[in-house]
């Protein structure tokens, strides 16, 4: 019953924040200046009083707001996001099409950026200071640089000097390997300074003494007991996590000339193609919540005390 | 639901918790080397921006066709590109507009923070939520995004990419200022001043909003080095300033297309860019290990 409570309260909650981000994007499209018409058929081309009213007609347009609000969220909750202005093609079924190759990349990140920060805090975390200091100095110029540039330098020396890597996407994985690395090294620099910071304060704890006094190896005590302390702050940074993930998809595609959901997401505000910018919202929205859902399970996995009581009272 | 703004995260800060041993009086009033080193460089970039005569040596658009993509070299420090235009003048001038778009935006974000803040503290239960969940459903946005939106309602360029990251920056400002006004409202001073008579608005200009600032004021610097970097990917992605501006994002782009036979035109803006994010976020946690030591001593 309290799990089912539980469970019942994030769920609203989830909905509560994808509601107010596709709320959001409803009021603000409301202020984009210029006829949405000039949008659908492109502003050069001559349009008829009467073809004009179609399209309003054919886009909801012609209504009164609430109505067209109350829609939209009715719409919505059967998972129509309504018809793109110039992909001639509902927007749900745009954004599955491109959904792949920008999983892909993010997924990709993830993983990377996770055990790259995993191997460095571990590195970096002995007794001698110079690891720390090196790595301290690598990882501030990290978290300063953009990803554009980034993506720039990497495929400046590894494809055009180098010519390791091909250039833009070609399928397969090494088309893969520079745009994963350009989204994935900033977050395993940020990931890093706080990881360590956990270690460093976790190994100080009186539980390693007592492991150290019963014996057990310095990788057994950093694995089995100082790590999980430093993998808690990581997870705490969800929120910016999946922002500099999506955000950074925008940028990295851009710069790789990748197909995908950033892509996308900038011609459709090149083009003012409202319904589309409304889905792209929506579904960062939906990712947002997901992640976080994510990370709360796999906090409880990490850390035994944010389990949800099972009902049991403790003897 | 409180996720951080769109910036990377201070690590804790050390001394709080962990005195640094043999830290003498000497060196805890004098700022650490790189401290020092950082106001030194972001000096030289102010004057940049201010004075780009003091370093360039043409215009940012002198354009020369007898000389166009040449490497680096004792003529032409950072090269020229494909018009012949010097990189390393173009690069001095536009430090006043990269400096520039990511400084107006986190004043103007600042700003409307501090209106957002205080209203949510101090307008009843009803208010304060609503203007607090607005601040978290905008944070459950990327801030890219959200800039993307914004920027759909003022049309490209230079000012509606400073009110695009203006508006990203604000929510995440807004729950500090509502915060520190929290704790200020239940002050002695502030209920000493109601209990006065003093009015109501006055008691809000006069003694909450100035405690309110500091907190204010710190975060704004860190979050001033990911505006500058957000107002340079925005004029990256085609939407900020445009070509021909010497604007480092803008630049890039240029770049970008001439990557195999010059690489100098799109490296040397981005080096300076990064060498800005670094110096702002460096005076900027440095500021943050001050205050918050100050407040835990």
């Amino acid at each position: 019953m309290i799990l089912l409570r539980r469970v019942g309260a994030r769920l609203g909650a989830a909905l509560l924040v994808v509601w107010g981000a596709a709320t959001c994007a409803f009021l603000v499209l409301q202020l984009v200046p210029g006829d949405p018409v000039h949008a659908v058929v492109g502003s050069n081309a001559l349009v008829s009083a009467e073809q004009r009213e179609e399209i309003r007609h054919h886009y909801g347009l012609d209504r009164p707001l609430p109505v067209q609000y109350l829609a939209y969220l009715g719409r919505l909750l059967g998972g129509d996001l309504g018809d793109s202005y110039q992909l001639q093609q509902p927007v749900a079924q745009a954004l599955a099409q491109q959904l792949r190759p920008t999983v892909e990349l993010a997924v990709g990140a993830t993983l990377v950026a996770a055990v790259l920060a995993l191997a460095v805090t571990v590195a970096t975390s002995g007794r001698a200071h110079w690891p720390r200091r090196l790595s301290g100095a690598v990882e501030l110029v990290l978290v300063s640089t953009p990803s554009f540039w980034l993506g720039i330098v990497l495929l400046t020396f590894f494809s055009f000097r180098l010519g390791w890597l091909p250039v833009s996407d070609a399928g397969g994985v090494a088309s893969l390997v520079l745009p994963v690395l350009t989204l994935a090294l900033p977050i395993a620099a940020v990931l890093v300074q706080v990881m360590r910071e956990g270690l460093l304060d976790a190994l100080r704890g009186p539980f390693v003494l007592t492991a150290r006094a019963r014996g057990l190896t310095e990788p057994a005590v950093r694995s089995r007991h100082a790590l999980r302390h430093a993998a808690l702050p990581a997870l705490t940074l969800a929120g910016w996590f999946t922002g500099t993930l999506l955000g950074g998809a925008v940028v990295v595609e851009n710069v790789f000339a990748r197909p995908g959901i950033g892509r996308i997401t900038l011609q459709a505000v090149s083009g003012r193609d409202l319904p589309l910018v409304q889905g792209v919202v929506t579904l960062s929205a939906v990712v947002f919540v997901a992640v976080s859902a994510l990370v709360e399970l796999l906090a409880a996995a990490v850390d035994p005390r944010l389990r949800p009581a099972t009902g049991v009272p403790a003897a | 639901m409180t996720s951080p703004p769109s910036l990377p995260p201070a690590p804790a800060p050390r001394s709080v918790r962990r005195p640094r041993r043999g830290a003498t009086a000497r060196t805890a009033a004098l700022p650490p080397p790189t401290v020092l080193l950082s106001a030194l460089v972001l000096t030289l970039f102010l004057a940049a921006a201010f004075a780009p005569g003091l370093f360039a040596t043409a215009g940012a658009t002198d354009t020369d066709p007898l000389h166009t993509l040449q490497a680096p070299g004792s003529a032409h420090w950072f090269g020229t590109d494909q018009l012949g235009r010097d990189v390393f003048s173009r690069v001095v001038h536009g430090t006043r507009h990269s400096l520039a778009i990511g400084a107006a935006a986190t004043g103007a974000g600042a700003a409307l923070a501090v209106v957002w803040g205080l209203a949510a503290a101090l307008s009843g239960r009803l208010g304060d939520a609503l203007l607090m969940r607005t601040a978290d459903a905008l944070l459950a946005l990327p801030g890219l995004l959200l800039a993307l939106l914004v920027m759909l309602v003022t049309g490209k360029g230079v000012t509606g990419a400073t009110i695009a990251v203006a508006v990203g920056t604000a929510p995440g400002l807004a729950q500090v200022v509502r915060t520190q006004a929290l704790v200020v409202r239940r002050s002695g001073y502030v209920e000493a001043a109601v209990g006065l008579g003093v009015p109501r608005p006055l008691v809000v200009l006069r003694h909450v909003l100035p405690n309110t600032l500091g907190p204010l004021l710190v975060l704004a610097t860190v979050t001033l080095g990911a505006s500058i970097s957000t107002g340079a990917a925005l004029s990256y992605l085609g939407l900020g300033a445009q070509p021909p501006t010497p604007e480092w994002g803008a630049m890039l782009t240029e770049g970008q297309g001439f990557l195999e036979q010059a690489w100098w035109i799109a490296l040397f803006p981005g080096l300076m860019l990064v060498a800005t994010v670094l110096t702002v976020t460096v005076l900027g946690r440095w500021a943050q290990d001050r205050t918050e030591r100050r407040a835990a001593s």
